[in-house]
């Protein structure tokens, strides 16, 4: 036939065979379908676990939280009695994995920074060095390290032959005591007063910065720093010092009060900054690297010193390509302190994983909150570091 | 779909009967998986062979012997005293033999049965003679090294508390790690059963410059366990152990079973023998199941002698451990 055909109509599809066979209609289902599936298999594993369990008379639930520990834990940064409950044996295995890896992640991401920048030192013997460093750490398995540090921690003289500095510190081969401060009534006013210098010091140099950034002229640098020392310690001088000092004290087998540092945290803290320190030296001497070349002959050619060229041009443009390993290289840190059962420092799972479920049996329980706690830990450090990442990134055309 | 759901039904069912057919399982493996202590001197430890020793060892082979008739039908595991009842638990052994104390909380909630008491023991403390230290009392403020999740770390709490002492703890996970941290002095005195300090004091590279003070501040009746949920399992393992006392109290060693066997007429040992009625198959095993343990491992004297009696490196005493017509507690039902 010739002539223009009529445009022919095309509806949305009516009814509902005519819905299913929409692609975006069927996809939807599907993953509906999936999520649903999902659900029951968790519901029908966790029913046929506490089933099971009941049958074999192990008891389930999550009371045993409430029950006393009846056991001791040598160190804990809250107050602890065995007459505590489980739960408290919980925080205070989270509190000790904690802080090992608050002291933990600083200080190995300090010693990676140093150890990948002097890896490409010009010097030949200290490339020498560092490379024999991370090799030998790299290849060495975490637990003989932490070992060998404990070890090395032992060669310090006994308790009853401690290395004292005067009266208030001492040093043996189980803990380095030190003096405790207890603070009195007035040092309210000196945390305030730090506070609000801390406050001012940010406005000033904030105010300082832009001052020369408009006008050229340099500020004095003595203002700020002179604020953050002064202003506190008049506050010290007029509440009259309100600290006073506990000392340790020697009893018949050990030191009592004051300060302990106890020779199983240095050891495990020794062991995880040496060897995750070693990756992040990997990390960071490849991220320097990946930076071009031409960035630090053009930094050097403008009349940079090696070490501003370092500091301003390289690391900048170095850190974008570093941080995500050492995301996973902190992540690894955190989760290797577990490795604490072995030689006795009371993280989280020699004390809650270890003791605790051993005295009530509740293994799935009790690893659950375990695997749970590290999860929490990870995740967080891991959406800082992205965080992190994303507001340093450096914006390209 | 439905494979699936049949799949799924079935692996419930097969979860939920597993308990009541030890015997069988273990009869068509070909050997008993027993777990036992990672290395405590007298009670399991590697010989120089690299063959597993002890105590608690010979009672695995015990039951291997009465199932069996061979007494190294065992396969043995090492577990530390954390995995201990997990591993019973999710039937990765079938036997724990493993200087366990028999507690409520244990019999109770753990979801595992005690199949007696192997030895009667109590919690002592070991310090260095140099330390001075000649009683419990005088531990004030000491530093005590102790392993991680055992009954020990809770009497050890209750006794300071009681006596209005402080203390701090050292907690390892083994006897060997405990052994290390004792003779590096990173703890004053180390607490645990009488019968495992003696253990340790044997391997110290000085013996005598340690001493175990007299206090005895617990009960610790070890004994095996095994999974609930199985009685015959359990019956099996009660009547073992009994079985190896009440040959001693009838004077039947591994000497002489075989010759009392076909000779006696002590109806009582004819009946442990198997020579008269049936109390074998009652239990699924041989008629002869006990002589083949007896003949096999002997009875309870020569496994305590051999392992930890006076005369070995433990030089343990009898005490409570000794029959009742000798002065002890050890008190077996009749096998009848």
């Amino acid at each position: 036939m010739s002539g223009a055909s009529k445009p022919i109509a095309v509806e949305a599809p009516k009814g509902l065979a005519a819905r299913l066979r929409d692609p975006r209609v069927r996809g939807v289902l599907f993953q509906i379908l999936a999520a649903a599936a999902f659900a029951a298999l968790i519901w029908f594993v966790a029913n046929n676990a506490v089933a099971n369990l009941q049958a074999l008379g192990v008891s389930t639930g999550f009371d045993f939280l409430n029950q006393p520990a009846g056991f001791d834990i040598s160190f804990s940064l809250i107050p602890f009695e065995p007459t505590d409950t489980h739960l408290r044996v919980f925080w205070v295995g989270m509190l000790n994995t904690i802080f090992v890896a608050a002291l933990g992640i600083p200080a190995a991401l300090i010693l990676g920074l140093t150890m990948g920048i002097l890896r490409l030192s010009p010097n030949w013997l200290v490339t020498r060095l560092v490379g024999t460093y991370v090799e030998m750490v790299r290849n060495v398995p975490l637990l003989l390290q932490i070992f060998f540090w404990q070890a090395v921690i032992w060669t310090l003289p006994p308790v009853r032959n401690s290395i004292a500095f005067g009266d208030a510190i001492f040093l043996n081969k189980r803990a380095l005591y030190l003096p405790k401060p207890l603070f009195e009534s007035g040092m309210w006013f000196v945390i305030v007063a730090a506070a609000a210098a801390l406050v001012l010091a940010i406005i000033l140099s904030k105010r300082q910065r832009a001052q020369r950034d408009a006008t050229g002229a340099v500020p004095n640098r003595w203002v700020v720093p002179g604020i953050i020392i002064l202003i506190p310690a008049a506050a010290i001088l007029l509440t009259g010092v309100p600290w006073s000092w506990e000392l340790p004290e020697a009893g018949r087998f050990n030191f009592s009060g004051g300060i302990q540092i106890p020779d199983t945290l240095v050891a495990l803290w020794l062991g995880l900054v040496v060897y995750t320190g070693a990756f992040i030296a990997e990390i960071v001497r490849a991220g320097i690297q990946s930076v071009s070349k031409g960035q630090q002959e053009a930094a050097l050619a403008i009349g940079l010193t090696p070490r501003q060229t370092m500091n301003l041009i390289i690391l900048p443009q170095a850190v974008r390509v570093i941080i995500p390993p050492t995301t996973s290289q902190f992540l690894n840190l955190t989760k290797n302190s577990s490795l604490a059962v072995f030689i006795g420092y009371p993280d989280i799972v020699a004390v809650f994983a270890g003791t605790s479920l051993n005295q009530t049996g509740q293994a799935i329980e009790i690893i659950g909150l375990s695997m749970a706690f590290y999860l929490v830990v990870s995740l967080t450090i891991s959406f800082f570091m992205n965080w992190y990442n994303r507001a340093t990134a450096l914006v390209e055309r | 779909m439905r494979a699936i759901g049949i799949a799924i039904l079935a692996t419930f069912i097969m979860v939920g009967t597993a308990g009541a057919q030890t015997l069988d399982e273990v009869k068509a493996r070909g050997y008993l998986n027993c777990g036992v202590n990672t290395g405590l001197a007298g009670f399991a430890s590697p010989n120089e062979a690299g063959e597993w020793e002890g105590f608690d060892i010979d009672f695995c082979r015990a039951m291997a012997a009465a199932i069996f008739d061979d007494p190294t039908a065992v396969r043995f595991r090492a577990l530390t005293s954390q995995e201990r009842f997990t591993a019973l638990q999710s039937a990765e052994i079938d036997l724990l033999s493993r200087n366990t104390t028999y507690t409520y909380t244990r019999d109770v909630s753990v979801g595992v049965d005690f199949v007696g008491v192997n030895y009667y023991d109590g919690q002592g403390f070991m310090v260095p003679v140099a330390l001075g230290v000649t009683s419990a009392l005088e531990l004030d403020g000491a530093r005590i090294c102790v392993q991680t999740g055992t009954t020990t770390e809770l009497n050890l709490a209750d006794y300071f508390r009681t006596h209005d002492m402080t203390f701090e703890t050292v907690v390892i996970q083994t006897a060997e790690e405990s052994r290390r941290n004792y003779i590096a002095e990173s703890c004053d005195a180390y607490t645990t059963d009488i019968s495992g300090l003696a253990a340790v004091r044997v391997t110290m590279p000085d013996p005598d410059a340690h001493i175990i003070l007299p206090e005895v501040i617990s009960k610790e009746p070890l004994g095996p366990v095994v999974r609930q949920g199985d009685p015959q399992w359990t019956a099996l393992g009660r009547w073992v152990l009994n079985a190896m006392i009440t040959a001693e109290e009838l004077g039947v060693t591994s000497e002489n079973v075989d010759e009392l066997a076909t000779t006696s007429t002590n109806p009582n040992i004819r009946r442990l023998l198997g020579a008269e009625g049936d109390l074998g198959s009652q239990l699924g095993l041989a008629a002869d199941w006990a002589a083949q343990v007896i003949g096999h491992v002997g009875n309870y004297s020569e496994t305590f002698e051999r392992n930890i009696g006076v005369d070995s490196p433990l030089g343990l005493e009898r005490g409570l451990n000794a029959l009742w017509t000798d002065g002890g507690i050890l008190y077996t039902p009749p096998l009848r």
